[in-house]
């Protein structure tokens, strides 16, 4: 019985990725199998090459996706390096889990409005400070080198890339190394590096991949925050895809598997990359140099954090005052007039979607959770360590660019009548919500104290209620957790539900990324703060409810967790 | 009243009459069919009864979804069917989705229904046998459109609409200013260009393919070649270079004046509404005349914007409602349009507290009661009146659209 879970898990990837992908190569190469068109030929990859400005958007793909992880990637190992013995490194760790929570849509609606030239900083400075008594022509978002796209990444990247950081290292016993380390007189900085760097960046490599193909791929935030002349690969193929002119088909699919190989290649150079450093950091590494105290070094990735979430919480605070607002111009700091019809016309036409945001989320957190947990428990009894080949399969639809295989999958769904279903939403959002909760499970899971388990098998007990009534109370943390980082996963999802919805299926995130296309921003306010507030509120209650379940159990307080 | 120029023009004495009499006619005809058609449109209304209508329709506007919703509530308790607005971000995705279908073989229970639509998406429905067998002349409201005074309804930028397609509402280009800001507003391309010059920053226009920016394109090309019969054809390489030739050298001269030095335009239409507001630019165009009294109305633009149009006017077109080839509820889907099409939801419609849209129905087809109802409607504080909406200009041949966009992605992306 539990056998069926791993293959189970496995079905729910290889079925979806696979179709999807077929059914995008073989337009690419003119041939359309419904239509009965096998005449092999590469006029889709003529056609591509000569879009106007298509190299400009490659080299723009690859420079925000790129630019993006790295600069997540020095802050977090910065920050860790230089405050890990710090109060601020707790506190990091508390107010950058909700940003995670926030779907990228909402920040980079929130974002915009923030920085553009008649936006929040415009209107607080203006016209006393700046002279501005209209607007300054200026490119600050949606500029040509795709800095405000950077920015947006960064800013939500940067905490999934902590939160995976920290799980890595208390799997490679950071404080025990850190303690003989800093016993053999290493500074704190330069002990980080040499000791810890090494030994997390293997279990690293895989989610930093993610967020290197994600940020290649993104097409929501790059909707609102890339340059449009012309936007980035990912988005033009996103535009192609949904052209009247049917020809565009075969050049979307031809883009798409251009896309698939930027995000190859990227993956490839960065792996490249990072051996070539590791090799030329050897002497580096072993010349003994112990390193100062690194204090003044910690002020920069610090501010880094500090800056990332102000920006973050201005933003979802301008939407909370979009919301109330009837008349707000430049250069008011505040609403010249405040509000609530916008909440009481539209608030009842929340109620719908978030009906349905909350069903499909709850059902794929679910069942992504019972998968992996299955799983996990199979691989336990058995004896079994995961392959390095199932890690890269739990990866795939992270990799895979979204706009790669979804079209596909569309055409798979329609043929077995599935789409506009339930279940075909659902199983579309396990594809991206398992992979998450198998991250936020599998270390934790692996690093349960076997002797409670068997201490309660010398006693008589199976391994079924082992499971039931030692495991999962005693992990319940961890997985309350996976369960809300899944909810938060799957009601920000736009493309998948979009596809698989066949568009009749509302939610949170259709609606407001609709909704921001109209250029109401008192309405997409309304509905981008609420689609923020849903996975905090799952999210709060994930870290509230085991310590009230566990309120009378003194060694299960938070204090150990 | 007057009669103006234009009206004088065209309307001989005896074009009237024959007018009027072709009117008469048609009249007679719908009169002399009412009976067959009343049989089968009765059973059209029960065999529509209980069933789900699903309206692929562009939901960016929360005034139109309103309004939407509002004939939702209308047709379940006038005739048992339940609507749903399915709201789309962008009609051509839909257009991809029945290909998708058609492509899958699913030929029944498609899963859009209704949808809203014009132009060159129309133009692959119909060229892609995506759409149903024609409807539109056998819904009983079609009689109250005049297509001898509004071509328009039939002939979706010159393409015949066949009856694929049903009538809804009616647009046309036209310009908003902010009246702080600009003192008299630039009524020709030639002026439009010598003020941004003057101006520089202050104008864009949505980004091709939006449709808005596509129309504006279309809009300079008119003024600047004035009617060339070739707009009317198809576009050939010729035709379309010695047509579009003054529009490039007008891009090319103002671009460097446009807003963030034209290296990033609003994605849409109401983006572009919303620069105004935020002051960033001082004039915009919209595809709705009504558009600006009603978004003042809802406080999201300021009560000093007003709308004109260039001397030699801006174009006009029609916007429809169309049956997919594989729909599930074909009999609701028509029961819906004509619903649509009545003089209660049009005049609802051209209401610019509600949205202001105008109607496709004749005046002088309707009932002195409604046409009553028609009268009554205000117009907006920034509309203008249907005099000075004239000329209103015709929409050349889909296949412009394609060209047009290309070779403004050619031109603007390629040489960024």
């Amino acid at each position: 019985m539990l056998r069926a879970f791993p293959t189970a898990a496995v079905f729910v990837f290889l079925v979806p990725v696979l179709t999807g992908l077929t059914a995008t190569v073989f337009p690419a190469f003119g041939l359309q199998p419904g239509l009965d068109d096998w005449s092999f030929d590469f006029g889709a990859w003529r056609d591509l090459a000569a879009t106007p400005g298509i190299g400009r958007s490659i080299r723009l793909s690859l420079t925000t996706g790129i630019g993006a992880t790295m600069i997540s990637l020095l802050l977090v190992f910065s920050f860790i390096a230089s405050s890990y013995d710090r109060p601020g490194f707790a506190r990091a760790r508390k107010f950058l889990s909700p940003v995670l929570a926030i779907p990228h849509a909402a920040m980079a609606i929130g974002l915009a409005f923030l920085v553009a030239p008649s936006g929040w900083i415009a209107r607080a400075i203006s016209p006393w400070a700046t002279g501005w008594t209209q607007p300054p022509d200026a490119m600050l978002v949606q500029d040509s080198a795709g800095l405000a796209l950077i920015i947006g990444l960064v800013v939500k990247e940067t905490p999934f890339l902590f939160l995976i950081t920290l799980s890595a290292l208390s799997q490679a016993n950071m404080d025990r190394r850190m303690s003989v380390a800093r016993s053999l007189g290493y500074g704190p900085i330069i002990g980080w590096v040499k000791c810890i760097l090494p030994v997390i960046y293997g279990p690293l490599r895989l989610p930093i991949y993610a967020v290197l193909a994600f940020s290649l791929s993104v097409v929501d935030m790059a909707l609102i925050l890339a340059p449009t002349t012309p936007p980035p690969l990912a988005v033009q193929v996103f535009a192609w895809a949904r052209d009247p002119d049917l020809a565009m088909k075969f050049q979307a699919a031809a883009g798409a598997i251009l896309q698939l190989g930027l995000v190859a290649s990227a993956i490839a150079l960065w792996s490249c990359a990072a051996r070539m450093v590791a090799w030329g950091c050897r002497p580096f590494l072993s010349n003994g140099r112990r390193g100062g105290s690194g204090r003044l070094a910690a002020i920069i990735p610090g501010s880094g954090f500090v800056l990332l979430f102000t920006a973050a919480a201005a933003g979802i605070a301008s939407m909370a005052v979009w919301a109330v607002t009837w008349r707000w111009r430049y250069p008011d700091v505040l609403p010249s007039t405040w509000s609530i019809t916008n909440i009481q016309r539209h608030g009842p036409d929340l109620f719908a979607p978030a009906g349905v945001s909350i069903l499909v989320a709850l059902l794929a957190a679910g069942i992504a959770l019972a998968l992996v947990l299955g799983s996990l428990e199979h691989e336990r009894r058995r004896s079994l360590t995961l392959g390095r080949w199932v890690m890269w399969l739990l990866y795939t639809p992270m990799l895979v660019p979204q706009i790669g295989f979804l079209f596909g999958f569309q055409i798979l769904l329609i043929r077995t009548d599935l789409d506009g279903t339930l279940s075909a939403i659902v199983w579309t959002h396990l594809l991206f919500v398992l992979p998450y909760v198998f991250l936020a499970l599998g270390d934790n899971y692996r690093a349960f104290d076997e002797r409670l388990a068997v201490t309660a098998q010398t006693l008589g007990v199976g391994p079924n209620r082992i499971f039931w009534t030692i495991r999962l109370p005693i992990l319940m943390r961890p997985i309350l957790i996976a369960f809300a980082i899944a909810f938060a996963v799957s009601v920000a999802q736009y493309l998948p539900t979009v596809f698989a919805g066949a568009g009749r299926w509302e939610t949170l995130t259709t609606e407001a990324v609709t909704l921001a296309s109209g250029g109401d921003r008192r309405i997409t306010g309304l509905f981008a703060l609420i689609q923020a507030l849903l996975p905090l509120v799952v999210f709060a209650a994930a870290a509230g409810l085991p310590a009230w379940l566990y309120r009378n159990r003194r060694a299960m307080q938070v204090a150990h967790g | 009243m007057y009669p103006t120029i234009e009206r004088t023009l065209d309307m001989s004495p005896l074009s009237r009459i024959i007018s009027v009499a072709i009117g008469a006619g048609l009249l007679a005809t719908a009169a002399l069919s009412t009976n067959a058609m009343a049989q089968t449109w009765d059973e059209t209304l029960s065999a529509a009864r209980g069933q789900t209508v699903f309206f692929n329709a562009w939901g960016g506007s929360p005034k139109i979804n309103d309004y939407i919703a509002w004939a939702a509530d209308r047709v379940e308790e006038e005739f048992g069917i339940e609507l749903r607005h399915v709201k789309v971000d962008d009609t051509a995705a839909i257009v991809a989705r029945v290909l998708a279908e058609k492509t899958a073989g699913r030929d029944e229970n498609g899963t859009v229904d209704l949808i809203w639509i014009n132009g060159e998406n129309f133009a692959t429905m119909k060229s892609g046998n995506l759409l149903a067998a024609p409807f539109a002349q056998s819904l009983p409201n079609f009689a109250l459109v005049d297509v001898e005074a509004t071509p328009t309804a039939i002939s979706d930028f010159t393409v015949p609409t066949d009856g694929q397609e049903s009538p809804w509402g009616m647009a046309q280009l036209v310009f908003m200013y902010d009246t702080a800001r600009v003192a008299s507003p630039p009524r020709s391309a030639a002026d439009l260009l010598a003020w941004a010059q003057a101006n520089p920053g202050r104008l864009t226009y949505p980004q091709p393919p939006n449709f808005t920016g596509t129309t504006f394109l279309k809009q300079i090309m008119l003024d600047l070649a004035g009617s060339d019969p070739a707009l009317q054809e198809p576009a050939t390489d010729a035709s379309f270079d010695a047509v579009t030739g003054p529009l490039w050298q007008w891009l090319e001269e103002i671009t460097p004046s446009l807003w963030r030095q034209g290296k990033a335009y609003p994605a849409n239409g109401t983006v572009l509404q919303q620069l105004i507001d935020d002051g960033e630019i001082n004039i915009a165009m919209t595809f709705e005349p009504a558009g600006a009294s009603s978004a003042i109305e809802q406080g999201l633009l300021p009560e000093t914007v007003r709308t004109f149009i260039f001397d030699g006017g801006t174009i006009g077109n029609s916007h429809f409602v169309a049956i997919p080839y594989n729909s599930s509820a074909r009999a609701s889907a028509m029961v819906v349009a004509n619903f649509l099409l009545s003089p209660e939801a049009q005049a609802r419609k051209q209401d610019p507290a509600v949205w202001g849209d105008f109607t496709v129905l004749a005046a002088d087809r309707l009932s002195p009661a409604d046409a009553n109802i028609f009268d009554a409607i205000p117009r907006g504080v920034a509309t203008l009146s249907p005099t000075e909406l004239s000329p209103t200009l015709a929409e050349p041949h889909p296949s412009w659209v394609g060209r047009l966009e290309a070779e403004w992605q050619r031109r603007i992306i390629g040489s960024n």
